[in-house]
Parts: structure tokens; C-alpha cells; sequence
């Protein structure tokens, strides 16, 4: 089984940790990973602000990075969602537009071996115990194209739910948008700024420690949000927490 | 060239992209949802029907045809109405004496039907899942206009005959070509604060009457 | 002509704004969420919500693909049904229509059952430009018209007033334009239904003229479809001698059969019951029962324009049902004013612009008035992808395209405003498609990374006057896994070769076959 890691743009220029962690979890899972360095973005951000021409580039960089590899793991829900959902849908434009079948070809190369973390966990290797241990309260918080776009579903809190010494702490409101939305948190500040403000209330009602998500960019937001009201509430990849043991405790 | 023109014209440039000699049919429709939701026996349908009308603020009340007479009077008493409003249909027996009757006519107008106190109707069909009676101006329920001024509506439903489980079984009994009213309980809105109130325009009582020879159906 | 109101702000401007006002906010976050919950109650009550929901989809989609005939079907049902059908290309012409019908009748009042089609043609307003007074007869309308306000919801469209001002709005204004509210009115939802009852009543009992929408047309049959709650329906559409209905042209469905499927997804997925209290039905007209003159308006502003998009076209199935206001994160915190049309929320971000031939600022900046969080999506009842449709509408604003405007393809250029951003886009994939820049760019902003304050200038304080920012790591994830996971001469050849090796696999992706494998 060859697998390779998607690590994604944000992860790699601003949460490296997350990135260290899956490969931390999924060698300690007896995966062997590997990076194929010509990866970059998977075009999201310009994709979803409509501009879908300069996002074209991106899908055949990303086809061509992952080709050969049996898996292709995705540590952020809106990323996988991306190539699932959206690939095909700019091949297809492409080809509408007289521009031939190369990009269609290229999302139909990627899109069944393109999975987010915990599907890759739970339905590739078959695990919900993957060893982890973290002693500390902890409330999740799916996030939209996890939840909506892939239908995670009730992966991620299984995963939790066997973390040795995790008390899952319930968050209300928990399937509302935190307010992120890529340039929407720019473009509509002030509406992106009041959903974050009512899911950071939410959060700190929650009681736990630290909020979980499996998209660091979302965690961007919620942690920009709570960090400016001097909340003390730590953001954590999923991921993180998974790769965490009693040897070696995040 | 027409309006009509104008918009066929648009309309069909725009579907450039359906093919040609396409039959409408040809589009696929999944029609695999259920007819009816669940297995009931008619008696268990009844008392669906019972509890949904109940739960919508509709009173319902039980009899054998012989006890009709009895139960109308009973309700526009309880009422207070001096009159009734009966369509054609509507058999004299059913209403009581001491109350004056009106007979469903064109010349009546809505005024006449406003100081009108009570109106009692069949109805066409009664569906269970979803508590809704439905009138289609036959004679036995007359002009849309006399179960809609009033402020009260006697219904009166022969069951189990006349009640079906589900809205796609309540269509099939239907003549689309018949005007309709539909109705699930009184008059309600829920324009303030999305809370539903009951009692706006249409009759703010409605009074369902579940009329059977068998009264191991009631 | 445009649907949105006239000058109205972009979007964010009005959301700023609305956005800071505390009572419409929890005025709508306590509707809003009230009629969620019970929404998911009345849909869990069918095993079979997906299979319907599928099934309205089709019958719609079946119905656009052959809009014509069934239009025409429709139009010769209704005619031979004693019915008038009258076609209107756009707003102007429907008010023309309609206000000539009204005028041929002699009467100078006319009694309104709420119809979103009116709504959008700003027929009140035509009409009152005629001298012929509307009365809205719907609760929610009737609050709307008589506090000289817009409506801000779809179901309910007064969803922005609290009890207490809603007495406030009957106590002061019912007086001007009828019967007056009675004295000492209190404030609970009944008390207020009944005066609104006792208002209008006087109305209903004098009309002789109603105007209405409708909620399905069964091109089959000729039969119209009204759903509603209050029975100011009922009245309006039984009680005067002339009936005018004014219907957008993709309200048809085939068959009479079909509004099984629909008759089941709307009241669930509208007011949250299993039916709603009241539905009519009618076929042209009746001997002696109703109306006895009924015309119907076939409107089109904007819809054949919307049916030539073929990823837009799903927005024409909306039955109108507004679930997906209520499940909207940017419609609870912004209101429905801010979307500046009689449609508000996720759907009218993506209605509005369509319909319209004149592309307004407002207009260009409602498909972004949304975090593409795909809620809409999942609630909607005829699977409406409303987050597929705003991407979409987003490309025709910042990368123009091809559209049609009444009737007539049109190449539109990009809208005014986005230089910075479309060179920021561009410049962002050129960098993501070339590895040596990534890296480079990603290893100069590490270098920097001590310097970014926490408080921006423009544009950057949109993010941080609300939000820290994150901060940049010593090492990224590239240079770890480089320093820690690479052999020294490896990494020089893939740092070469990395690009390389990706560039010349592109050229030859289209016939390459098996795999050739990653930078391994």
C-alpha cells in the first residue's frame, strides 16, 4: 500500500505540527508515508472565490504529485471536499468550454484515492483505538465540509471517543459554520466575526480545554477569535490529539 | 411578435443543451417513495386520523349515523349559534330545529355568511398522516365560500370509507378540475415569532365529527 | 429592470450594520432556531424524506428541461377551464397587465394574498402609481405594509419584528387604513392575530377584486395550487368576483399526481407541520363558486434568462419553501434587509442575481454573502445546490463569461473592483504551481514571521480588528520533512528535480497510462 501525504498549503506554511502528527500516527499505524514534494494547494481559496481558470494549474499539479500511490490522505475536510466534490466539476467546465477531457481525466485519477484522515482511519485501516492517550477535556467541532461535503459523520468522535483519558466535552450549536468560509472571513468580516463569536461562546460553555476540528483553517478563525478575547481554549488538529501517547504526550 | 412568442422563444433557446426530440418522459423521475407511510389496519388509520386532527386543535368527536343528529346539535349549542349553513347535501335530519337553517346559494353573500354562526359539510376525503380534510364542492359540502365565513365548521366524515392514509392516496381520489380546500385544523398563523397560533381569518373552531356504522371503529 | 430594492448597499455594508442592531438579532436567532428544531422534527416523521426529495428535484428538473410544453399544455387547460391566460415578459409589463385587468373591473381597491411573483414586480407600487390601493392580507404582509417596511423573509416576512413592535406598528397605523386596533391591545400572538382578523375582515367581506400567486400550476389539469396558514388565502381567492394570479413561469408541474411529492416536502419544510392549515385549488373558473372572472399572468422577468445557465438552471426548481433562511448562518446574523429583494437568504443570494438583467454592486456581491457552509444544501427540500450555484455566480462576477440577458447571450466582463484580488488569485496558483517559489515564499514569511504585528492596515484589519492571527512556525512542514526525512543528496535532487519532474509528467499527463509514481 503506497501512501502519500496531502499536507495542504495551510498546514505546511502555518501548522507544520499537524502535518508531523498524521505522519507520527499513521507510522506508529504501520503506514508508511510519503510526501511527494511536488505538491502544493489544492486551489480552494481561488476556486471558491470564483476563479476557477487559475485553479485549473492546481488540479493537474496535484494529479500528476499523487500519481502512483494507492491512498492519498488528506489531514482537512474542506481540502478532500475540494478534489472530491469540485475537481470534477472543473473538469467538466473545462470540457463545455472546448478544452478538452485532461483535467476531467485528472480528477477521475484522484478523486477515489483522495481521502480525509478519518475516513482514511476508519474505513481504509480499520481502526478507531489508534493508541493515543491524552488526559485532558476536549470539545469537537465538525466542520462544514467535513460534515456536509464528505459526510464524516461520526468518524471523528470515534476516533476521539478511544482516546485513553479524553473527556469529550459536548458543544452546542455544534453543525453551525464557525464563520471561517476562506474569503468570506475577509470579504463579510462582520457576519464571519459574529458566527465566530457565538461559536467561541459556545466553545467556553463547553468547559473543555482545547476544541478539536480536523481543518486547521477553521481553527485559524475559532482560535483567532477566542485568542483575542484572552480565552484560555487551546485549538487542536484532530490529529493532534491522535498522534499523542503516554510516551511521547503532546 | 406576442409576449407569448417572446417568452416561448426564450424559453426554448435557453434549453439549447436538451436534446432534440427529447420526450418529456424521457427525464427521469424516482417515484420510489412510499405511497403510505407504515401498515395500518382501517381502524388504526382512523385513529391516526383522530390524533392528528387532535394535535392540529381540531375537536373530534364519534358516532353512528343514527347518533348524528344528536352530536351537531350538541356542538352548535356549545357553539352558540343561532343559525347554520347546510349545503344541498347535507340532509335536513342532520341539523337541529331550534337553530334557523340556511340553504347554500349563490345569491348568499359573504356578508349573509358572516352573520351566519355555524356551517356543517361531508367532506370528500380525510388523510390520516397528515390530519386534513378535504372539501371538492360536491353536495354535500356546497360553495368553498359557506366553510369559510362562519366562524365555526361542523365536518362530517364517514368512516372508515372515507378516510386514506397518506396525501398521495388522498390525490388519486381527487378530480383535479373540482375546486379544492384542504384543510388541517383551524386557522392558524405563525407569523409572530414563527409560533403558531390558532384563530385568523378561515372558522376558528372546527368541529370533525367521524361518522361509522361500526363503532369498533370510532 | 433589476429585483433588488433601489440603492441598495453591497452585502457587507448593509450586513455591518445590521450585523451591530441586537434586538434584530435575537429577534431572528430565536425564529430562526425555533423553526429549525421543529423543521427536523416534521422531516424525521417520513422514512422516506430523501426518496421525495429526490423525486421533487426530477419532477422540477423534468418539468425545466420542457418548460414550453408544458406551458403551453397549462395555457390551453386553463383557458378551456374558463380561464385568460396573459404572458408577461418582464415586471413592467406583468404590472401593466395587471393593473389594466384591475382598472377594467372599476373597482379601486384590491385585496392581496402574499405572492412572492408580486413581490418581485413591485406590483404594489404599480398599482398604487394607478391610484388603485392594495391591502396585503397575510399577517406577516400586513405588518410589512402597514409599518412602511420591507419584507425580510420568504414565510415570513415580518420575521424581524418582535411582539412589541408588532402591537406598536397595529396600535398606531390600523386606523389609517380601516378598522382600528382595538383599544388597549396587548401583545401576546393571539391578541394580535384577532385584530388583524377584525381588520381585515372588512376588507374580505368588500372585495371585489383579489390578487394572487400560486404554489404550483398542473400544466395537465390547469389547476392552481395555494398553500397557506391564515385563510386570508381562502378569502381572497373565493370571495371576489375577479381572481388575477401571477405566477413565474417555472411554478408548472406535469401532472396532478406529482404534487404528492410536493404537497408532502413543502408545509414540512416551510412552517414545520405535517400540512398546512389551508389549501386551495382551482381550475379557471366555477359555475357559482368563486370567482367568476380568473386571469392568469405567465411572468417570465428573468426566468428564461436563469433556465439558459445550465448550472444555474437548478435554482428554478425553489418551491419557495424559505428552510434554508432558517438554517443560515450569515441570514441569522444579517437579516433578510441586507440581501436588498423581496428573496432573502441562501436562496435569494443566488436568485436575485439571476434574475436580474441589470447587474447591480448589490448583485455581484450576493453570491459571496454566504461561508459556503452547505446547510441550505441539506435542508433544501428540491435539492437545490445552493453552494454550487454561489461558486458558480462568483466566477461570472471576477471572471465574466457568457450569460444570457433577456433572452440574448452576452458576453459579460469581469465586475469592476476586483483587480487586486484576481492578481492576488493569480499570483497565489502561479506560486502554488512552482514549487522553488512556494518554498521560497514560505521560508521568507519564517524569516519575517516576528515582524507580522497583530493588528493590520487595510485590507488585512478585516481579519484582525476581531481575530489574532496565527503565527508563523520556525520550520515548514516542507523543510521538516526535507531535514528529517530526506537524505542529504536526495534532497538536492528533488529540490531540482521537484519541479522538473512535475512539469515534464504534465506535458505528457493527457496519454501517460499506469502509474509512474511521485517524487519518491
Amino acid at each position: 500500500m503506497r501512501v502519500a501525504l496531502f499536507v495542504t498549503c495551510i498546514n505546511d506554511a502555518l501548522y507544520p505540527r499537524t502535518g508531523q502528527a498524521v505522519v507520527t500516527l499513521l507510522e506508529r499505524l504501520g503506514v508508511e508515508v510519503d510526501f511527494p514534494d511536488a505538491q502544493s494547494c489544492c486551489g480552494q481559496p481561488q476556486f471558491n472565490t470564483g476563479y476557477r481558470h487559475a485553479t485549473e494549474p492546481l488540479v493537474e499539479r496535484y494529479a500528476d504529485a499523487f500519481e502512483g500511490y494507492d491512498h492519498i490522505v488528506v489531514p482537512s475536510g474542506s481540502c478532500a471536499a475540494m478534489v472530491r466534490d469540485n475537481y470534477p466539476r472543473i473538469g467538466a467546465k473545462a470540457a463545455a468550454e472546448g478544452r478538452g477531457r485532461v483535467l476531467s481525466a485528472a480528477a477521475e485519477r484522484v478523486v477515489p484515492r483522495t481521502y480525509e484522515l478519518t475516513e482514511f482511519l476508519v474505513d481504509v485501516l480499520g481502526v478507531t483505538d489508534v493508541g493515543a492517550y491524552y488526559p485532558h477535556t476536549v470539545t469537537y467541532h465538525p466542520t462544514c465540509h467535513g460534515l456536509r461535503m464528505l459526510t464524516l459523520g461520526e468518524r471523528p468522535r470515534q476516533l476521539l471517543e478511544q482516546v485513553e483519558g479524553l473527556q469529550l466535552r459536548e458543544l452546542e450549536g455544534a453543525e453551525e459554520c464557525c464563520g471561517f468560509g476562506g474569503t468570506f472571513a475577509v470579504k463579510n468580516a462582520a457576519v464571519s466575526s459574529a458566527m465566530g463569536a457565538d461559536k467561541a461562546r459556545h466553545i467556553e460553555a463547553s468547559g473543555a480545554g482545547s476544541v478539536c476540528a480536523v481543518d486547521n483553517s477553521c481553527l485559524m478563525h475559532i482560535g483567532g477569535v477566542l485568542s483575542r478575547s484572552g480565552s484560555q481554549v487551546r485549538p487542536l488538529h484532530l490529529a493532534e490529539i491522535l498522534a499523542s501517547t503516554r510516551n511521547a504526550p503532546l | 411578435m406576442s409576449s407569448r412568442e417572446t417568452v416561448l422563444g426564450r424559453v426554448r433557446r435557453a434549453l439549447a443543451d436538451v436534446p432534440r426530440g427529447e420526450r418529456p418522459d424521457e427525464a427521469p423521475v424516482g417515484r420510489d417513495y412510499l405511497r403510505v407511510h407504515g401498515e395500518r389496519s382501517p381502524r388504526e388509520t382512523v385513529r391516526l386520523l383522530t390524533e392528528h386532527l387532535t394535535d392540529y386543535r381540531a375537536r373530534v368527536h364519534h358516532c353512528s349515523p343514527a347518533g348524528l343528529p344528536e352530536v351537531v346539535a350538541e356542538l352548535l349549542s356549545r357553539q352558540g349559534s343561532r343559525s347554520v349553513v347546510a349545503p344541498a347535501g347535507v340532509p335536513d335530519a342532520w341539523l337541529p330545529r331550534d337553530v334557523e337553517h340556511v340553504a347554500d346559494s349563490p345569491t348568499l353573500t359573504a356578508r349573509d355568511l358572516d352573520a351566519v354562526g355555524s356551517v356543517v359539510t361531508g367532506c370528500a376525503v380525510a388523510v390520516a398522516e397528515t390530519g386534513t380534510l378535504v372539501l371538492d364542492a360536491s353536495r354535500d359540502q356546497g360553495r368553498r365560500s359557506i366553510t369559510l365565513v362562519p366562524d365555526h365548521h361542523v365536518c362530517v366524515v364517514r368512516v372508515p370509507d372515507q378516510v386514506v392514509g397518506s396525501v398521495p392516496q388522498a390525490l388519486e381520489r381527487l378530480d383535479p378540475a373540482r375546486p379544492q380546500t384542504w384543510i388541517s385544523g383551524p386557522s392558524a398563523t405563525s407569523d409572530i415569532e414563527l409560533n403558531r397560533v390558532e384563530g385568523v381569518h378561515g372558522p376558528r373552531t372546527l368541529d370533525v365529527v367521524l361518522v361509522g356504522e361500526d363503532s369498533s371503529m370510532l | 429592470m433589476s429585483v433588488t430594492y433601489l440603492g441598495m448597499p453591497p452585502f457587507p455594508q448593509a450586513a455591518q450594520d445590521s450585523t451591530r442592531d441586537t434586538r434584530l438579532r435575537s429577534n431572528l436567532r430565536h425564529a430562526t432556531h425555533t423553526i429549525r428544531d421543529k423543521r427536523a422534527g416534521a422531516v424525521a416523521e417520513l422514512p422516506d424524506w430523501a426518496a421525495l426529495r429526490t423525486a421533487g428535484a426530477q419532477i422540477k428538473d423534468r418539468t425545466l428541461r420542457h418548460l414550453d410544453t408544458y406551458l403551453e399544455q397549462l395555457e390551453a387547460a386553463v383557458t378551456a377551464a374558463g380561464g385568460t391566460v396573459h404572458w408577461a415578459v418582464d415586471a413592467a409589463e406583468a404590472n401593466e397587465i395587471v393593473t389594466r385587468l384591475v382598472r377594467e373591473t372599476g373597482e379601486r381597491e384590491v385585496v392581496k394574498v402574499k405572492s412572492m411573483a408580486t413581490q418581485e414586480i413591485g406590483l404594489n407600487e404599480a398599482l398604487e402609481d394607478s391610484g388603485i390601493a392594495a391591502y396585503e392580507t397575510d399577517l406577516a404582509e400586513l405588518i410589512v405594509q402597514l409599518g412602511d417596511d420591507r419584507p425580510s423573509h420568504i414565510l415570513v416576512p415580518a420575521i424581524h419584528r418582535n411582539r412589541g413592535e408588532i402591537r406598536d406598528i397595529f396600535a398606531e397605523k390600523m386606523g389609517r387604513w380601516g378598522r382600528p386596533a382595538p383599544d388597549g391591545l396587548g401583545d401576546s400572538p393571539a391578541q394580535l392575530a384577532e385584530a388583524a382578523r377584525l381588520h381585515l375582515r372588512e376588507k374580505f367581506l368588500n372585495a371585489k377584486v383579489g390578487i394572487s400567486g400560486a404554489n404550483f400550476m398542473v400544466a395537465e389539469s390547469g389547476t392552481l395550487v395555494v398553500v397557506e396558514s391564515e385563510g386570508n388565502g381562502r378569502m381572497c381567492l373565493t370571495l371576489p368576483e375577479t381572481l388575477i394570479s401571477v405566477v413565474g413561469i417555472e411554478k408548472v408541474v406535469p401532472t396532478w399526481q406529482d404534487l404528492e411529492v410536493f404537497l408532502q416536502l413543502l408545509p414540512r419544510s416551510s412552517t414545520a407541520e405535517r400540512m398546512n392549515p389551508y389549501t386551495s385549488t382551482w381550475a379557471g373558473s366555477t359555475e357559482s363558486d368563486g370567482p367568476r372572472g380568473f386571469h392568469l399572468v405567465l411572468l417570465d422577468n428573468g426566468r428564461t434568462d436563469t433556465l439558459a445557465d445550465q448550472v444555474g438552471r437548478q435554482t428554478l426548481r425553489c418551491i419557495r419553501c424559505s428552510a434554508c433562511l432558517n438554517v443560515c448562518p450569515v441570514y441569522e446574523r444579517a437579516g433578510g434587509h441586507a440581501y436588498g429583494s423581496p428573496y432573502p437568504g441562501p436562496i435569494g443570494a443566488i436568485l436575485t442575481p439571476q434574475l436580474d438583467s441589470v447587474e447591480t454592486g448589490l448583485d455581484a456581491s450576493l453570491p459571496y454573502a454566504s461561508s459556503l457552509c452547505g446547510a441550505c444544501y441539506e435542508v433544501c427540500p428540491v435539492a437545490i445546490d445552493i453552494p454550487e450555484v454561489l461558486v458558480h455566480l462568483r466566477e461570472r462576477v471576477v471572471q465574466g463569461g457568457t450569460v444570457t440577458v433577456r433572452g440574448q447571450r452576452t458576453t459579460v466582463r469581469p465586475a469592476k473592483g476586483h483587480a487586486a484580488e484576481r492578481a492576488a488569485m493569480r499570483a497565489a496558483s502561479w506560486t502554488f504551481d512552482h514549487p522553488r517559489a512556494l518554498r521560497a515564499g514560505e521560508r521568507l514569511a519564517v524569516r519575517a514571521r516576528r515582524l507580522v504585528p497583530n493588528r493590520l492596515p487595510r485590507p488585512g484589519s478585516a481579519w484582525t480588528d476581531t481575530r489574532d492571527t496565527p503565527r508563523v512556525p520556525p520550520e515548514s512542514f516542507r523543510d521538516w520533512w526535507r531535514r528529517t526525512r530526506t537524505p542529504a543528496e536526495a534532497t538536492e535532487a528533488a529540490g531540482k528535480g521537484g519541479e522538473g519532474k512535475v512539469r515534464q509528467e504534465r506535458a505528457g499527463s493527457a496519454r501517460r497510462e499506469g502509474p509512474t509514481g511521485g517524487v519518491r
